[in-house]
């Protein structure tokens, strides 16, 4: 065998090895989704018929429905209103540009460096305050607009063709118009990347609705997902039954999503 | 409101640039740099809901004097230093080979290594929990091999509690930051590695003298946002470990959490503590933007 050969031999080995990895504990969730806690135990790796009876348990022991409910109304709403929020404010620094709000981005940008957990008390208390714990708005309000976001949507517009928008003003079409008329779709990937980018955060986040989600009532997919973890014998097949369901949206979402997403990324980090 | 009677096309113009960016740029200020101010003064505060007093800096001596929140940091920076760095070489080598045009089945094995980005937080912890139990099927695995006579306590043990986070997070976040070098390595011309390798450059040669140099604003990038991410630890430690045993794998964020939610609160104490985390973010990117800086 050549050198060449033997390299080649070994980059497809490490590929195959790290690729095994990164998938197998998600296929062993899912075999474990499918059989009984004392088989998964015994090391069984194919899918089993236990399913159903997975399903049974974890129903009767959580609320799965009305979490993956709250999680899907919490993370569409967020996702919505932060696209919506973060590209106008993004159009709006790049396009009419000045001294003054580029200062104001750079300010903004220095946001990105402030940890949540630095905020997460004043936040409590001014929701709280306001008498949205438990309530989608309490989820949404701190996320809706981020730095990285209006970054994003800032560098995107800068490829949005000038004498397009010349054009379309000489023809007497509105600033809101020329946005929601041509800059939208237009820019279909970059907001395909930031829809993956929010809806997975909403969907994952943690830390937040475990400080304002009080009421069972209004608790998210991951809260009770961990809830399940509590206890001293764990169901394994109903657990990660749970898992699974959790992790169902994002996935779909990045399937959907993922060259967007590496397009705008491109984009972002450009 | 009296309006000027003609308002020229720019200032018009101007107007408008302000009323597209107010709601975004009004929501950072309120949600994120007020609460950090207001975190801030309740630093400098004590006592429970309306009965809180100023007590100057007090809450910051008792963090240094606070056993707990000392091995919160330690255990912080441990997963930071060990962690961070092996996560980036190794999406970088993934992503300089992946980047290779010769590679067959290359979409393939980029989505396999990005597949653990589509996995909630929660959700992931909860499987290497699983895996790692004394019933899980490490265990087992290594029972059969002969590697171990009885199934071992990796999350009842200090040192292999914190290396089963470790592991978690490299398995979590190396495909994500692979993406971002992938996206980087894609604004450089393909033409330079095949004239680096006519001109008889090894595969090592170019990585060091090519990629690294050209990918380092994404590198910068990527080193920022770990450790910003690594600072926050919070669902890993929770669900993973349980910040156990004894407390000896909780990170920063998870021990302000049971501070200020999970035991009676104390908002006072946990704003010092988390501003302490503020001031460490901001240390260590301004360090890595200077280190980035240098080397040019």
């Amino acid at each position: 065998m050549t050198r060449a050969k033997i390299r080649k031999f070994f980059m497809y080995a490490f590929l195959i090895i790290v690729s095994f990895v990164s998938v197998f504990p998600l296929y062993w969730m899912v075999s474990a989704a499918t059989n009984k806690s004392a088989d998964v135990i015994s090391g069984r790796l194919i899918p089993g018929t236990y399913f159903m009876e997975n399903w049974k348990n974890l129903i009767a022991a959580q609320n799965i429905g009305r979490a993956f409910g709250n999680s899907f109304k919490y993370a569409l709403i967020l996702t919505f209103v932060s696209l919506v929020v973060s590209s106008l404010a993004g159009y709006g620094f790049e396009i009419f540009h000045d001294k003054a709000k580029d200062t104001l981005m750079s300010i903004i940008l220095l946001a990105m460096m402030v940890p949540f957990v630095a905020t997460m008390i004043p936040l409590f208390q001014m929701i709280s305050k306001a008498g949205w714990l438990n309530t989608t708005i309490g989820f949404i309000l701190p996320t809706i607009s981020t730095p990285f976001l209006i970054m994003m949507f800032r560098q995107s517009a800068r490829s949005f063709p000038h004498d397009i928008m010349e054009a379309a003003r000489i023809d007497g079409l509105s600033e809101i118009r020329i946005f929601f008329q041509m800059f939208i779709p237009t820019m279909r990937s970059t907001y395909a990347a930031a829809m993956t980018i929010t809806f997975m955060n909403a969907w994952n986040s943690y830390l937040w609705p475990k400080v304002i989600m009080t009421d069972a009532t209004s608790q998210t997919m991951p809260m009770v997902v961990a809830n399940l973890t509590e206890g001293y014998v764990t169901d394994y097949g109903m657990l990660m039954l749970a898992v699974l369901i959790c992790t169902l949206p994002t996935a779909v979402v990045f399937f959907c999503l993922q060259k967007a997403f590496a397009e705008g990324i491109t984009g972002a980090v450009k | 409101m009296s309006k000027p009677k003609k308002m020229t096309l720019s200032k018009k113009q101007n107007l408008m640039g302000w009323f597209f960016l107010l709601p975004g740029a009004l929501l950072i200020f309120i949600m994120s740099f007020l609460p950090m101010f207001r975190a801030l003064l309740l630093s400098f505060k004590s006592g429970v809901g309306a009965n809180m007093k100023w007590c100057g800096i007090s809450n910051y001596i008792r963090m240094f004097q606070d056993t707990v929140f000392v091995q919160s940091i330690k255990n912080t920076f441990l997963y930071l230093l060990i962690q961070v760095p092996i996560m980036l070489v190794f999406a970088l080598i993934l992503a300089s080979i992946l980047n290779n045009k010769d590679l067959k089945f290359k979409g393939l094995f980029r989505t396999m290594i990005f597949l653990p980005c589509a996995t909630s937080l929660v959700a992931y912890a909860i499987i290497f929990r699983s895996l790692f139990a004394n019933n899980g099927l490490v265990n087992l695995l290594f029972v059969k091999l002969g590697i171990l006579d009885q199934p071992y306590a990796f999350l009842t043990n200090t040192t292999s509690a914190r290396i089963v986070i470790v592991i978690a997070l490299l398995w979590r976040w190396t495909g994500y930051n692979m993406v971002f070098y992938l996206s980087g390595l894609q604004n450089i011309e393909y033409s330079v590695y095949e004239a680096a390798k006519i001109d008889g450059a090894s595969a090592v040669q170019s990585f060091f003298k090519i990629t690294v140099p050209l990918l380092k604003p994404t590198i910068l990038l990527t080193a920022i946002m770990s450790t910003n991410g690594t600072l926050q630890l919070f669902d890993e430690s929770v669900n993973l470990t349980k910040g156990g045993p004894a407390n000896t794998s909780i990170t920063m964020s998870h021990y302000i959490y049971d501070m200020s939610f999970k035991y009676v609160p104390n908002f006072g104490y946990s704003a010092a503590m988390s501003f302490l985390i503020l001031i460490l973010v901001a240390i260590l990117a301004f360090l890595q933007m200077k280190v980035g800086d240098k080397r040019d």
